[in-house]
């Protein structure tokens, strides 16, 4: 959570298990987060049931948030202005008949079993959380009557479905045949991630597999298996730190690690100074920062760079430029690197596939993604079977997709499905770039400003040496080392430059 | 309650036709009605009216999408309102029908964003109905002609799922006030109206009946209660 002294309170939550958690709603199947725009009520507020008590807005919609319970408003854990996933924590209400002004700190007891709303948040990781709270030193969970902890909970078990997880989790399920009642949610409030969905099904299959590994799905409720009790007993793995593998433990906690390493980010807190502004990121720097970020902790990235000559290319440019302008089309220098690469690629499978998982995926067609300064920000579209398109097709294509992507006006599809990618960092003046690897994708090339140099060449008659001034650039290519060898990107290089030297004539 | 049925049983739909309104008093007859709504007072209703000319800003508004000051916009008689609902800046304005359902989406329609697709469908359809050929944005929400919008959707759920707020059709609006702002934010995208496109006047009381019908056969109501126009709420 973001806001400063949670955690504290997190701490002394564990004692006060009578307060009741307000989460961001799920306002729809596509939505996943949500922005506190307005908070109706203040701390230490008397609330009703049902009473407004915040506004949140997604894209077109404001949303009224009503309370949970009558009680007092004890706890604001989201500033506005802050978007969250749906799930987060909000806000506490401490349903103590609005008595007490402020979280008292004196733990209150209850008569009936604690109820999971108040354990879990405790309990289980918080998916997004920042710290690992202390976990209790819990009595066996596992022992508790489930069905009791069932009656606990205020939601019908098909709300529950519907709210404790996202549309990809319940197809898995459907897909795998199993109850998703029945299997331990580390997410926010026992939500079941896909992490634990799979875990699950995995443990299952393993279990019904002949071997002498103990059968985790031998006890009569998986409320009760190791698993789930672990995570109650365990502290949380820190983020990125593989759990020591115990006996009886490893199935969800390790899918759990793999399942954040993958697609987790979280950015440091610096200090801010005087003077400095302190703004939100928005939504494209938000998905750019950790699409970076994942996109680096993946890939074993290196980079190999050739210098390309570009008189065959400005010649034909100079040449062909009058009829290009008839039939309405403009084929800049990024065309002419396109079409090269969309013309070798497909004798490149690895350049133009990706890991995944244990597998390679060759990429059937080839796509390639132009990245787009929007200054601020920075968009990808992509050039759907660019190696069926002609240059000045893609000479076309590229201006259409760049004008479009300036007035935003480009469809999902647009962005997305690249095989391969170019960001031209020479625009600028750059002379070379290091480009970071897309995910789901082995290579990025990075084109460098195209300047007049001195070179050697040979005199065309008597072979001697020259020297003479030339049009060039520094091309580098980004690989991800797992699929593609130096040799590989080498000779793709190599072709590039051989292609873009000696046009082999009409486009 | 009527007649001791939960409320959302009663699938009619009423329609309201408060005529010319003031925005604020728009405001206030919605905010009326969503509570009459969640006590299970009043069946689903749908406001239809005209609002005078008026720049609303919602919730993601930003203010330089207004692109005339409070002086110049007062000097043309236009009114600038916080608006309470999704979305960024719009313009309302005679010749403009505007649509706010007040309805219960408890039981199986509480999705916003399957809700804000629901008004585009309607209204794709109530333009079908007229013999245009619109569709729903392109991964934006609204309603569009070729390249033109021809209605802009913002909404507000309030506590119970009731909504309100909805949308803007623009029939024979003059557009020429859409240049005093960034209409949802939406750079270089033209807005149009019924009038521009069928190339004859086409006053949101010719619309209305095509939105009525639409509503209805779309989210599938038993019976419709048209009041007709000039019933006031």
């Amino acid at each position: 959570m973001p806001v400063a002294g949670s955690a504290s309170n997190k701490q002394m939550g564990e004692l006060r298990v009578s307060r009741i958690e307000v989460a961001m709603p799920q306002m729809g199947e596509s939505i996943a987060e949500g922005t506190v725009s307005k908070w109706l009520k203040q701390l230490g507020d008397p609330v009703e049931r049902d009473e407004p008590i915040l506004e949140i807005s997604t894209d077109k919609v404001d949303a009224e948030i009503p309370s949970p319970s009558a009680g007092t408003l004890t706890e604001i854990l989201v500033a506005e202005g802050e978007t969250v996933e749906v799930g987060t924590p909000v806000a506490f209400i401490d349903p103590g008949a609005g008595a007490s002004q402020s979280a008292s700190p004196v733990p209150e007891t209850q008569t009936a079993s604690p109820s999971r709303e108040a354990l879990e948040p405790e309990a289980v990781p918080p998916k997004s959380g920042g710290h690992p709270a202390p976990a209790p030193a819990s009595p066996n969970r596992g022992g508790e009557d489930p069905e009791a902890l069932e009656a606990a909970r205020p939601a019908t078990s098909e709300e529950r479905l519907r709210t404790r997880s996202t549309p990809v989790v319940r197809r898995i399920a459907e897909e795998a045949g199993v109850d998703i009642s029945r299997v331990p949610g580390t997410g926010h409030l026992g939500r079941v991630t896909k992490g634990d969905i799979l875990a699950y099904i995995e443990s299952r299959r393993a279990a019904s597999a002949p071997t002498g590994a103990p059968d985790p799905t031998s006890a009569p409720d998986p409320i009760a298996v190791p698993g789930s009790t672990s995570v109650a007993e365990s502290p949380p793995p820190a983020p990125f730190e593989p759990p020591v593998g115990e006996a009886g433990v490893p199935a969800v906690a390790e899918a759990n690690f793999w399942e954040r390493f993958l697609v987790e980010v979280r950015h440091p807190v610096f200090p801010v100074r005087k003077g400095d502004r302190v703004e939100r990121m928005d939504k494209v720097r938000r998905l750019t920062a950790e699409h970076m970020v994942l996109a680096k902790r993946i890939s074993t990235h290196v980079h190999s760079v050739i210098e390309i000559d570009f008189s065959a290319v400005d010649r034909i440019r100079r040449a062909s430029r009058s009829r290009w302008v008839e039939q309405g089309a403009r084929v800049s220098y990024t065309a002419f690197v396109a079409w090269a690469c969309s013309r070798i690629l497909r004798d490149f499978p690895g350049i133009n596939g990706t890991i995944s998982g244990d597998n390679v995926i060759y990429r059937g067609a080839v796509n390639i993604g132009m990245a787009v300064d929007l200054n601020p920000g920075l968009i990808v579209p992509v050039i759907h079977d660019a190696d069926h398109l002609s240059l000045v097709g893609i000479g076309r294509k590229i201006i259409d997709l760049a004008t479009r992507a300036k007035s935003r006006a480009l469809s999902p599809r647009e962005i997305q499905g690249a095989t391969f990618t170019i960001t031209n960092p020479g625009v600028l003046g750059t002379i070379v770039g290091m480009p970071i690897i897309p995910k789901g994708t082995s290579a990025i090339l990075g084109t460098g400003s195209i300047e007049k140099r001195v070179v050697v060449v040979a005199d065309s008659e008597t072979g001697d040496d020259l020297m003479a001034i030339r049009k060039r650039s520094y091309f580098s290519l980004g690989y991800d080392h797992r699929l593609v060898d130096g040799a590989d990107s080498a000779r793709f290089l190599s072709r590039l430059k051989e292609l873009l030297e000696d046009f082999p004539g009409k486009a | 309650m009527l007649a001791g049925r939960p409320s959302w049983t009663d699938r009619t739909l009423a329609v309201r036709y408060p005529g010319l309104t003031g925005y604020e008093q728009g405001l206030a007859l919605q905010s009326r009605l969503v509570k009459r709504r969640r006590q299970g007072r009043i069946p689903d209703t749908l406001l239809l009216l005209e609002h005078p000319h008026v720049i609303t800003l919602g919730s993601s508004g930003r203010r330089e999408h207004i692109l005339l000051s409070p002086e110049e916009l007062a000097a043309r008689n236009v009114g600038l309102h916080k608006a309470g609902r999704g979305g960024d800046v719009t313009y309302h304005g005679p010749g403009q029908l505007v649509g706010y359902p007040v309805f219960d989406l408890k039981p199986d329609r509480k999705d916003l964003h399957a809700y804000l697709r629901s008004l585009e469908r309607v209204l794709v359809r109530a333009l079908g109905a007229l013999g245009l050929e619109a569709r729903r944005g392109r991964a934006r929400t609204g309603v569009w002609v070729g390249e033109s919008k021809v209605a802009a959707i913002g909404v507000r759920v309030s506590s119970g799922w009731i909504s309100s707020h909805g949308f803007a059709l623009n029939a024979n609006t003059d557009l020429a006030y859409f240049d005093a702002i960034v209409p949802c934010g939406i750079r270089n995208d033209p807005v149009t109206s019924l009038s521009r496109l069928l190339k004859r006047k086409v006053t949101p009381e010719e619309v209305a009946p095509a939105v009525v019908a639409a509503m209805g056969e779309h989210f599938g109501y038993g019976a419709v209660n048209d009041s007709g126009r000039g019933n006031s709420a």
